[in-house]
């Protein structure tokens, strides 16, 4: 990917919210909306967008997923946008990894190839930031001990790496504390918190349990649903851990500090 | 040579219960989890340190699954090479349809040996098609030498991993199994040491006095006609060259064309599954030779549901595995539920992907119906495997198939809701309404912030997490708000 100069050319940036941020999570949307506009660029949100089609298409209903998968296609070409950026991993996970898959195995090659394409220039939050406008430090101050938990589709579909640690390391004001078995799910997985509710329970037992005793006030991740699961068992023992998107670390700002990102 | 298509596979494959049930006994089992935990925990650490040594890991993985690919291309005839190589060498070779004719091909042979007793080569093909039971019925006692699986057999128990199958048992337990099993063994500690000289004491007699063994076979090479076991213990040297007799129970998929092919698998093996460099002992076997080792060998050609799994294009990938459990130890949920929950001798995502599709699915209360969407989709498996198979990919490829297959006919509950949810979020103005009512629901819930009991199935959510309450502005008010005149 070509590094764009973030205080040079300004980019025409879609929304893609998610339809959990959208609905549930608004403030993870929000904090994206503010982050981007910050940092010089125009943002657009597409109105009719709803859903990537990753809980069709991960539960089997291949079909109905390639429905979503046109709307999606359709209403983010009309934006006439340079690049898709949403605060998830798992979405963008689905646009690069399934929805061409879905398209053709539901016999449509042509939506295929323009998925592909679409896909080709729609980034997860972090990995924009760090690999399209190469920023490392975006300027947000943040006082709070924060654990770190990458979610799946961030490691392993994304491949995304330290890059959401190395955001964090220059939020100022944060203290970036250790998760034990950090890259061990969290037992979200979509319907599987639901069809397989008491295995998907032992594990998110087990991610509290590391993230307790890792001592943060706050967890955060790049996606919403994996923070929703995570955040809904903390709350549920009375937990005094709290769950915030990374989004929201790097929108929020101290006023002594530049606004706009640095490298 | 004409392989009988759709012919399922039988033995055991299959479980009593759908996994999520059968996990929810398992998960209560906290010793078993501590087991499994500890176990898979240890073994884990130990292959990245054996992985991060080599440098050229992802070309050797790149070559083996290459191999394998190249070898599902051309199953039929490389099986007919081998069959060539192994009779031109002076072996026997037998093609079993299923478990049922594979097992009374072997019974037949021990039989004509005058035998009533075998030792065998830990073996997941006999697993699989329940030899050990076959023979029991027909008097005939069948000794397992691999220690983990002599505590299995001792125990009464299930193979409850592909590698070590009594990983779910700790030394406390053994000790009490061999003092039960094995009658005077004296003072028994449980000591590892200590357990191990009391089984060595047991089996030696065994392999002194046994006239048949019974192996598996890692890899059967086509140009030669060679077999391989790969194993730790020397039990499988000692049954591979002491016994007059010996017989090789071999899926069909364990062919690889060339013998120069071994070199990629002798590396990927060990370190994907022991965190070994190399492992202890390593048998090949030709033929036989006058005066050397077994003077009559019989290979066995299980098909069992193969020919079934290699019909699939996409599904075919699951017969590349290696069975070296590496998947199984990085699985988040084999290491709560542990094997047995899977109810097929093959546990954790292999398994996963390999029952189902060996055995067919006969409806939607069949086990392993259940057992594609026994993942979080978390993708540990596929950065673990040695030859790649795209575990996550196949799942959701199954769950796709099934769908296709019966939802579509008799519409369940959950093809209902995901045919409404799909409806829904297929158009903005349905959408837009949805989240409207989410908001409704945020004024009915203020008082509690977050919601801990909704309806069924969402029940299955909130009996162990708390659902936020909806905010009381959408993103997209807050959007209007803020952002209406430059809309998109």
């Amino acid at each position: 990917v070509q590094p764009i100069d973030p205080f040079g050319a300004q980019l025409r940036i879609a929304l893609l919210a998610t339809c959990l941020a959208d609905a549930l999570f608004p403030a993870a949307a929000i904090a994206t909306v503010s982050l981007l506009e910050r940092l010089g660029h125009e943002v657009v949100f597409p109105a009719d967008q709803t859903c990537c089609g990753q809980m069709h298409i991960n539960t089997g209903y291949v079909a109905e997923a390639t429905r979503l998968v046109r709307h999606h296609v359709e209403v983010f070409e009309r934006s006439r946008c340079d690049v898709v950026v949403a605060p998830s991993a798992s979405c963008v996970g689905c646009a690069r990894h399934q929805h061409a898959w879905a398209a053709r195995r539901a016999g449509d090659g042509a939506l295929a190839g323009r998925a592909e394409e679409l896909a080709s220039r729609t980034y997860e939050l972090s990995e924009f930031l760090f690999d399209v406008l190469g920023v490392r430090d975006v300027g947000a101050h943040y006082p709070h001990r924060v654990v770190y938990h990458p979610t799946c589709h961030s490691l392993r579909m994304l491949r995304s790496g330290d890059k959401p640690l190395e955001l964090l390391r220059n939020v100022s004001g944060l203290t970036l504390v250790e998760l034990p078995s950090a890259e061990t799910c969290c037992g979200f997985g979509g319907t599987f918190a639901i069809k397989n509710a008491d295995t998907s329970t032992a594990m998110l037992a087990d991610k509290m349990a590391h993230i307790i005793s890792s001592g943060a006030e706050l967890c955060t991740a790049g996606d919403s649903s994996c923070l929703m699961h995570i955040g809904g068992g903390l709350s549920r023992i009375r937990s005094a851990v709290r769950t915030v998107h990374l989004a929201e670390i790097l929108a929020c700002t101290d006023s002594s500090r530049p606004i706009t990102g640095t490298r | 040579m004409t392989i009988f298509l759709g012919t399922p596979g039988v033995g055991n494959l299959r479980g009593t219960a759908p996994f999520p049930d059968a996990a929810r006994h398992e998960l209560a089992n906290s010793q078993m989890r501590c087991n499994v935990g500890h176990a898979t925990r240890t073994i884990r650490s130990k292959r990245l340190g054996a992985v991060d040594e080599c440098p050229d890991w992802e070309a050797l993985r790149d070559a083996g699954s290459a191999i394998k690919a190249d070898t599902m291309a051309r199953l039929p005839d490389l099986l007919e090479e081998l069959e060539r190589n192994v009779v031109a060498r002076g072996g026997v070779v037998h093609w079993a349809r299923d478990a049922n004719e594979a097992n009374e091909i072997i019974t037949d042979i021990v039989r004509a040996c005058g035998s009533t007793e075998v030792v065998k080569v830990k073996s997941m093909a006999t697993q699989e098609i329940g030899l050990n039971e076959h023979l029991a019925a027909h008097s005939i006692n069948a000794v397992e030498t691999d220690l983990a699986e002599l505590i299995v057999q001792l125990g009464l128990d299930k193979p409850s991993h592909i590698l070590v199958p009594a990983i779910h048992r700790n030394r406390a337990e053994i000790r009490e199994i061999f003092l039960r099993e094995m009658g005077a063994v004296g003072e028994l500690s449980d000591d590892p040491r200590a357990l191990v000289v009391a089984a060595r004491e047991h089996l030696r007699r065994k392999f002194l006095s046994a006239e048949v063994a019974v192996s598996g076979a890692n890899f059967g090479v086509a140009e030669t006609g060679t077999l391989a076991v790969v194993e730790s213990e020397g039990n499988g040297r000692m049954c591979l060259t002491l016994p007059k007799t010996l017989v090789t129970v071999m899926g069909i998929e364990k062919v690889v064309p060339r013998f120069t092919d071994l070199e990629v698998f002798m590396q990927l093996l060990p370190r994907s599954s022991t965190a070994e460099r190399m492992n202890p002992y390593t048998s090949m076997w030709t033929g036989v030779h006058p005066g050397d080792g077994p003077q009559s060998f019989h290979l066995v050609l299980l098909d069992n549901g193969r020919t079934n799994v290699l019909a699939d294009a996409v599904g075919r990938a699951a017969l590349h595995c290696i069975r070296c459990s590496a998947c199984l130890n990085v699985c988040p949920v084999y290491e709560r539920t542990g094997g047995h929950a899977y109810g097929s001798v093959y546990p954790g995502p292999i398994g996963a992907i390999l029952s189902p599709q060996l055995t067919g699915i006969r409806g939607h209360r069949d086990p392993n119906a259940s057992l594609p969407y026994a993942s979080s989709l978390c993708g540990a498996c596929l950065d673990a495997c040695p030859v790649k198979i795209d575990i996550p990919s196949i799942l959701v490829h199954l769950r796709a198939k099934q769908v296709d297959a019966e939802c579509r006919s008799m519409p369940g509950g959950q093809d209902l809701l995901m045919r409404a949810a799909g409806w829904i979020m297929k158009s903005p103005r349905w959408f837009g309404i949805a989240k409207k009512a989410l908001i409704a629901v945020h004024w009915i819930s203020v008082p509690m912030k977050h919601i801990v009991a909704v309806p069924f199935p969402l029940s299955r959510w909130t009996f162990s997490r708390d659902l936020p309450a909806p905010a009381p502005e959408a993103f997209r008010q807050w959007w209007n708000r803020t952002h209406s005149a430059e809309d998109a």
